[in-house]
């Protein structure tokens, strides 16, 4: 892996980011509806007012060129729905807290899912695939608003046994990142067993059972590396979407994470937070992606960038 | 292996039942803990417009006059008492001399013209400011036509003394003082630290209580203001509010305990909670009416016989009782009942008994059997599972009562916004929530030319009653207007009203001085926890 190679990215990144921002920053302001848009219209003289304030009175490439020029300097302007916030203040503010949800979610998702899934390989059908296997259909069919509800009716309302709301204690982690990492698990498992078994037939391996290694000790030793390639490259989107893409699980309990902003801040017409939301999911993307590839090159002889 | 497994499976257990100790705090605090619906846009009383911020705010600030919440009543609160002209638009209060802000400064009749003149400034850019319009000179100086802050109809004759000086007599006009508009805020700390000060490190305020703390989409806790003139009567120890939006998650909290209040039962489990003994369900008549719009320049709605056929061949009843479900009143009248003590007349049928009056108007105007066929309407919503319900079940009464093809159609919030302020739509739905308690709020809507009159509705003859109305000081001839008034838009129908508001949610027993009113204000002040 070369120090060229990642120039290289980088150089690529830019022209796309600006296109991003000029995209997503016209289309925000075609879609019908403005952010002061409320069911009681406020009085001609009043829209005035709040147009001037949030510069909407300007035209529309002034407009973009003063939110370029706050972007240069990390600047993602005044939030249009909460009031007294920037943009900056409520990702510094949320986004720690979808990452750990995130994080903690995935730990789960890759202990349950590659157990899960180097136990089918194991032994390919037998009791030990089936059994996971169909669980883990389970788990990619049912959706996450049936799985929360369920953990918390079960452990907190009728077993008492843990919080049904909230982000306070590490007992409020448990429910939450348990119900997002289970969708993320469900698809490791089948991810994990396909890579071992596409191994398990390779040449090395069938070198390594006529040594006379035992299935486990081949499945450790020599496997390992080949058998989660593909959990690997699904590891970069999963990660940037499991961070962002945690809605309904934040919505579930009570979470104050960055998620519910990618689809409210859109509904509320909250354009500077339309922004700032999607800048960072595009680089979260890159981030992840990015990740991957040098994960990739660690685990995989084949493959090496120059 | 085994004693492994039941070792694990034992400390986990521990854990967990250890974890359910430490969870609720059932000590014997005086803490309340309360679902609030969203996340508040701002603190701020001149910023702010939703009802989640309201229950907040009008904790933190008082008003010049208070409500009781049993009889919403007026109440003294920064002012002692207050004199009223005989022409009815000049108010002179007096200030308490005890009334402090959090930070201990007094409270003076300064601080309530800098206050109103700071929602009244173009740069403030209040979406409330239109609530001191009432004052002279208030909407110029508020457009900017008037630059003199000085020429606005209020001032400070000394430091606790205050003369308001209004437009027209303002019958209504003690008990818009209660709307967060008209709260003070703190000069110092405004101008200290502009949008900022609302923040819990910075918040001066002048309310029973003062902000605590302010964690963004997951809590705020208020205590009580040390300073406060009324400090005694305050029991609580502290009060939190949680933006729970998922109205699941806020009924579960409420039945493992974490929260006292809840904003919301959602609709699934009212039949539940609705055949609940012990007394924790709430419901209550609430001041909004749910109505569709018809937007009068468009064919065929400018007809009015096709408007009044229409509002006539609804079944009201069954619509709340197998569609919203959530004891819901029959909208038979527009206002609802018990606003400030008007209760007007049902006039239109919580049924089909007048059905055979609806096809004779629809005949009337040219559609009908052995008729041309009224061309299909389109019924505007916005996306959401309960209107989408509401509008199925009017589409299919208009279908099988009329024979009119209705299609419906549902956009996103914005759109749908969008497209009933531009005169976009043929129906459309509508919720309205009163701003203060009195009929105007509803009524004065419907007026020629006024911003939220969606169906683009005149008629000379309403605006004259209204605004005699508006001249009017004595109580029970106003509410003859207003009665007048409703009388012309049942009959001419630019909107059709389906039923009024019901608040349910759930409240536990240990909470005590919580009253139920149509206003839906529960001032912590008088709110207590019983163990």
């Amino acid at each position: 892996m070369g120090f060229h190679y990642i120039l290289r990215r980088l150089a690529v990144m830019v022209p796309v980011f600006f296109l991003v921002v000029a995209m997503v920053f016209f289309m925000i302001r075609f879609a019908p509806g403005g952010p002061f848009d409320s069911e009681r219209q406020v009085p001609p003289e009043i829209m005035k007012n709040l147009e001037a304030k949030y510069n909407l009175d300007q035209p529309l490439i002034v407009q973009f060129g003063m939110y370029l020029r706050d972007l240069a300097h990390f600047d993602l302007g005044p939030s249009f729905k909460y009031a007294n916030r920037t943009v900056n203040e409520i990702i510094a503010e949320s986004f720690p807290v979808s990452v750990e949800l995130g994080l903690l979610a995935l730990v789960w998702a890759l202990i349950i899912g590659i157990g899960a899934g180097m136990l089918a390989a194991l032994k390919p059908n037998s009791a030990l695939d089936y059994f996971p296997m169909s669980f883990s259909i389970l788990g990619i069919c049912l959706p996450t608003f049936v799985v929360g509800p369920l953990l918390v009716l079960c452990f907190g309302v009728w077993l008492d046994w843990l919080p049904v709301a909230g982000w306070n204690t590490w007992e409020d982690r448990i429910l939450p990142s348990l119900t997002l990492g289970f969708a993320y698990a469900a698809y490791i498992s089948r991810l994990t067993r396909g890579g071992f078994m596409e191994v398990r037939n390779q040449d090395f391996v069938r070198t390594a059972r006529a040594k006379g290694l035992t299935e486990g000790q081949i499945l450790l030793k020599h496997s390992l590396k080949g058998g989660l390639l593909p959990v690997v490259s699904y590891m970069g989107p999963a990660l940037a979407g499991i961070i962002s893409g945690a809605l309904v699980t934040e919505t579930i309990f009570n979470i104050p994470g960055l998620g519910k902003y990618f689809i409210q801040s859109a509904v509320n017409r909250d354009y500077t937070m339309v922004m700032g939301t999607a800048l960072l999911y595009f680089a979260l993307i890159f981030v992840a992606n990015f990740l991957v590839d040098i994960a990739y090159a660690l685990l995989d002889p084949r493959v090496k960038y120059e | 292996m085994l004693k492994r497994l039941i070792l694990c499976s034992l400390s986990l257990g521990l854990i967990f039942s250890f974890a359910g100790c430490t969870q609720k705090s059932n000590s014997n605090r005086q803490a309340i803990h309360i679902g609030n619906g969203g996340e508040p846009k701002d603190l701020d009383p001149h910023i702010t417009t939703g009802v989640p911020e309201h229950h907040i705010i009008q904790n933190l600030f008082e008003p010049l006059v208070s409500k009781d919440p049993r009889t919403l009543e007026p109440v003294p609160a920064v002012a002692t008492k207050w004199e009223v002209s005989k022409d009815g638009k000049k108010y002179v209060f007096h200030l308490r001399k005890e009334a402090r802000w959090s930070n201990g400064d007094p409270v003076t009749a300064q601080d309530f013209v800098y206050s109103w003149t700071r929602l009244l400034k173009p740069e403030t850019a209040a979406e409330y400011a239109y609530q001191g319009h009432y004052i002279i000179g208030g909407k110029e100086f508020n457009s900017g036509k008037l630059k003199d802050a000085s020429k606005l109809g209020i001032k400070a004759i000394d430091e606790h003394t205050i003369e308001v000086n209004l437009v027209n007599p303002t019958p209504f006009f003690l008990s818009l003082l209660y709307h967060h508009s008209l709260y003070p805020v703190h000069k110092a700390t405004v101008e200290k630290y502009g949008a900022k000060w609302t923040r819990p490190e910075n918040m001066v305020s002048n309310g029973a209580f003062k902000l605590a703390k302010w964690e963004m989409n997951k809590v705020i806790t208020l205590v009580p203001n040390p300073h406060y003139w009324d400090r005694q009567s305050v029991k609580l120890e502290e009060a939190n509010f949680y933006p729970v939006d998922n109205l699941d998650t806020e009924e579960k909290m409420f039945r493992s305990n974490t929260l006292q209040v809840t904003n919301e039962v959602p609709l699934e489990k009212l039949p539940h909670w609705r055949g609940d003994k012990t007394g924790v369900f709430q419901n209550y008549a609430y001041l909004g009416s749910y109505f569709y719009w018809f937007n009068v320049k468009k064919a065929p709605m400018d007809n009015k016989n096709v408007r009044k056929a229409l509002s006539l061949a609804i079944d009201r009843e069954r619509l709340v009782t197998f569609v919203t479900k959530g004891n819901q009143m029959p909208g038979t009248m527009y206002v609802p009942p018990g606003t400030a003590g008007y209760n007007p007349i049902p006039r239109l049928p919580k049924d089909l008994s007048r059905l055979a009056e609806a096809k004779q108007l629809l005949k009337q105007a040219g559609y009908g059997e052995g008729l041309k066929k009224l061309p299909k309407i389109e019924l505007l919503y916005n996306t959401h599972e309960g209107h989408k319900k509401i509008a199925q079940a009017i589409q299919e009464m208009w279908k099988n009562n009329l024979g009119i093809e209705v299609e419906l159609v549902n956009q996103e919030w914005k759109v749908y916004l969008d497209s009933m302020h531009t005169g976009n739509f043929q129906v459309g739905r509508m919720g309205w929530i009163g701003d203060y308690n009195d009929p105007n709020t509803f009524l004065d809507m419907v007026m020629t030319g006024n911003g939220n009159n969606l169906a683009n509705y005149s008629n000379p003859k309403y605006d004259a009653i209204m605004e005699q109305a508006a001249k009017e000081r004595d109580a029970s001839k106003r509410f003859k207007y207003f009665s007048q008034a409703e009388d012309i838009i049942l009959d001419d129908t630019p909107l059709m009203p389906i039923y009024i508001y019901t608040r349910n949610y759930l409240k536990n027993s240990s909470v005590q001085g919580w009253f139920n009113n149509i206003e839906d204000i529960h001032p912590l002040k008088y709110v207590s926890l019983t163990f």
